[in-house]
């Protein structure tokens, strides 16, 4: 009887995983390409990009200074509607950072090894999202000077915030928010800031980057400290995907205003936070990969699976949008019914169809595996779905605002110029970081990817052999 | 590798650490002793333009606060005498002193005395005396011993955690309503027999007389 062999047969190619990094990329290619954006000469496109940025964020200043001097009703919000550009917009920034959380977190403990090519950058992101947010609340309470009061602090007052709110919800869990997304995002940046300070070239490189990688040498025993910081970083951090946006739609769910007083709004924030986010995070990688010549480090398969992701949660979205409309009218209640017909068909019906189209139809179209594959059209697509969440905080906050018990109690909204450019200039505000981001930083995770690549398992016949392990 | 870095810079990060804590330490304690009423407020006490003495008139000649601050029983404000009541005594005494030459103009003109007003609550706070005395809450409570004192001074911070730590346990401070004004008065010369007294009356006075003691928003800023 002879010996029975197994011979290992190799899965049918259309079965198997494509690489994370195209074109049998080495270890030294990732380190040079990701510095190079860093350590080049400052490219044209960057100043394009840089110079209208920083004015608009300038502008934002000037908004601002003149909204606190002047008052909060340099801003549309007027009775009925008196939330208006303020907490839309602060709903949509915050938003746009679940994505980078989401990843940078959630899927480190999934173990999806294609979050190394975009945690980095998503959660640069997260982070200067997060500051555009957090400008509208600070600002829309009138007087900026009594900010602090928002803390639990022992004053001469006697008294404390209302604990009961979801208001005050909000103002720990957006600063726990940014604080832990901060922390996970410097932590990983860690070694790769060692690496930068090892090819720097100029003293001043040396210092700064020596500085903030906290005397990396990548001993092993760096390594496993980092490892472990960086997982509870991850464990902490996974909570928060859930639980920020869910206070945040407290803030709506909480009242008894009809069209904001739905169970359904925790999770369907969550599922809609996490969408916008993966249509910024694609709006701002796939000209990215081009304009720093990263195709092989963000490849198409990473396009694809954030495609999916995105026709995920707007799946998600799109139910929990059909979920609302049966509700109302499975409820019974006149006032409930009332809200969504005049969603769909008041004077503001324009927004909710937009809402509509660019969050449930659009995301429908990356079932296609053709759509997924052409990088204009998922660009296109990346911006609808955020043009879409916007105004689905633009038709949960004023349409239900504006008719809501009595009609004598009814009006219109419209936005004035400050809340217009104040907008832009957030916009202004986060290219300008997210700029100086990639200029000054890896964007790309260097020694994470390295680890996903086949040369870095021994047992592969890429991997090094002579370093033990290899047969 | 080079090193970036002296060896010494090992020890900054705790020295920071250290500094950082101290820094923070001495920024809270200065805050929290210069930076509320307790310390901005109390003393503040202003040279007036006529010197009329509390401890003179109160503590001595013993005449009762309402001669003077006539409307306290009945108004949300408790007015600053005009010079008419000061002349109905001092028609017959001191007549000439020159002390008194600026109460003799402003009765004769009916110019004011410039007063400088010492307790002042702001705008935004509604403050009645009426509800205070009639129910029993005596001037010396926010005034403090007003009866020794030659010139006025603010004797207590008026900070709104003062308002509420009475407004929280009225019981604890409220007196029988013909003893609002005798500021030296007490239960009991004992002081332990006199916060026994206090708590068990305190607290029928405020269930007889009904007292609400509001902490509503609404209930100081209207």
């Amino acid at each position: 009887m002879s010996e029975h062999v197994i011979h290992p047969v190799a899965p049918p190619a259309e079965l198997q995983r494509l690489p994370l990094v195209t074109n049998n990329r080495s270890f030294g290619w990732i380190s040079d390409r990701v510095a190079a954006i860093v350590e080049g000469k400052t490219p044209w496109w960057w100043w394009v990009a840089f110079v209208p940025s920083a004015l608009a964020a300038g502008w934002l200043l000037v908004m601002l200074a003149y909204q606190i001097s002047t008052g909060v009703g340099v801003w549309g919000n007027s009775h009925p509607v008196m939330w208006g550009w303020d907490i839309i917009n602060f709903v949509w920034w915050i938003g746009i950072g679940h994505a980078g959380t989401l990843i940078s977190a959630i899927l480190f403990l999934l173990r999806q090894r294609w979050r190394t090519a975009v945690n980095r950058a998503a959660e640069a992101m997260t982070i200067f999202a997060v500051m555009c947010a957090g400008i509208y609340p600070a600002l829309h309470v009138g007087r900026v000077w009594f900010d602090w009061w928002l803390f639990p602090i022992p004053t001469s007052n006697a008294i404390w915030p209302q604990f009961r709110s979801p208001l005050m919800w909000d103002v720990f869990a957006v600063s726990t928010y940014f604080t832990v997304s901060l922390m996970f995002w410097y932590v990983g940046l860690i070694p790769d800031l060692a690496v930068m300070r090892d090819r720097a070239r100029t003293r001043i490189r040396q210092f700064l980057y020596g500085l903030f990688s906290l005397g990396w040498t990548g001993s092993n025993r760096h390594w496993s400290n980092y490892e472990k910081a960086y997982l509870i970083l991850a464990g902490l951090s996974t909570p928060l995907v859930l639980s920020v946006h869910s206070i945040v739609s407290l803030d709506f769910a909480v009242s008894q205003l009809p069209g904001w007083h739905t169970t359904i709004f925790p999770p369907y924030f969550v599922a809609g936070a996490i969408f916008s986010g993966f249509g910024m995070v694609l709006t701002l990688l796939i000209p990215l990969r081009k304009l720093c010549g990263l195709e092989d480090v963000i490849t198409m398969r990473h396009i694809d699976v954030m495609c999916k992701v995105t026709l995920a949660t707007g799946s998600i979205v799109g139910y929990a949008y059909g979920m609302e409309v049966f509700i109302a009218w499975y409820s019974g209640s006149p006032y409930e019914r009332y809200a969504f017909i005049n969603r769909a068909m008041g004077p503001f019906a324009w927004g909710y169809w937009t809402m509509i189209i660019c969050n449930v139809v659009v995301p429908q179209l990356f079932w296609f595996k053709r759509i997924r594959h052409h990088l204009l059209i998922v660009w296109i697509l990346s911006i609808l779905v955020n043009v879409g969440m916007w105004f689905e905080r633009f038709v949960i906050i004023v349409i239900s605002l504006h008719r809501d018990f009595l009609p004598s109690n009814w009006g219109y909204y419209l936005p004035t110029w400050v809340d217009i450019t104040t907008f832009l200039g957030t916009f202004g505000l986060f290219f300008t970081l997210f700029l100086l981001f990639l200029r000054f930083l890896p964007m790309i995770a260097i020694s994470e990817v390295k680890g996903v690549i086949p040369q870095a398992d021994p047992h592969h016949p890429l991997g090094d052999g002579s370093k033990g392990g290899a047969h | 590798m080079s090193d970036v870095f002296p060896k010494w810079t090992n020890r900054l990060p705790m020295l920071l650490l250290v500094g950082l804590v101290m820094a923070g330490t001495a920024v809270v304690a200065g805050v929290w002793y210069y930076f509320t009423p307790k310390y901005t407020r109390v003393g503040y006490q202003p040279i007036q333009p006529v010197a009329f003495s509390h401890a003179l008139h109160v503590g001595q000649l013993g005449m009762d606060c309402r001669y003077c601050h006539s409307a306290v029983e009945e108004s949300w404000y408790s007015n600053v005498p005009s010079a008419s009541s000061c002349m109905n005594c001092h028609n017959q005494v001191l007549k000439d002193s020159p002390k008194l030459d600026l109460v003799r103009q402003s009765a004769a003109t009916g110019e004011p005395i410039p007063w400088v007003q010492v307790h002042k609550v702001p705008d935004y706070v509604y403050f009645n005396h009426a509800v205070h005395v009639r129910r029993g809450i005596s001037c010396v409570e926010c005034h403090g011993p007003i009866h020794q004192m030659d010139e006025v001074y603010h004797a207590q911070p008026l900070s709104m955690a003062f308002c509420l730590d009475c407004h929280r346990d009225p019981a604890s401070r409220i007196r029988p309503v013909d003893k609002v004004t005798d500021l030296e008065w007490t239960w009991n010369s004992d002081p332990a027999i006199a916060a026994d007294l206090q708590r068990v009356n305190g607290e029928k006075f405020v269930h007889d007389w009904n007292v609400q003691s509001l902490q509503n928003c609404s209930a100081c800023h209207r």
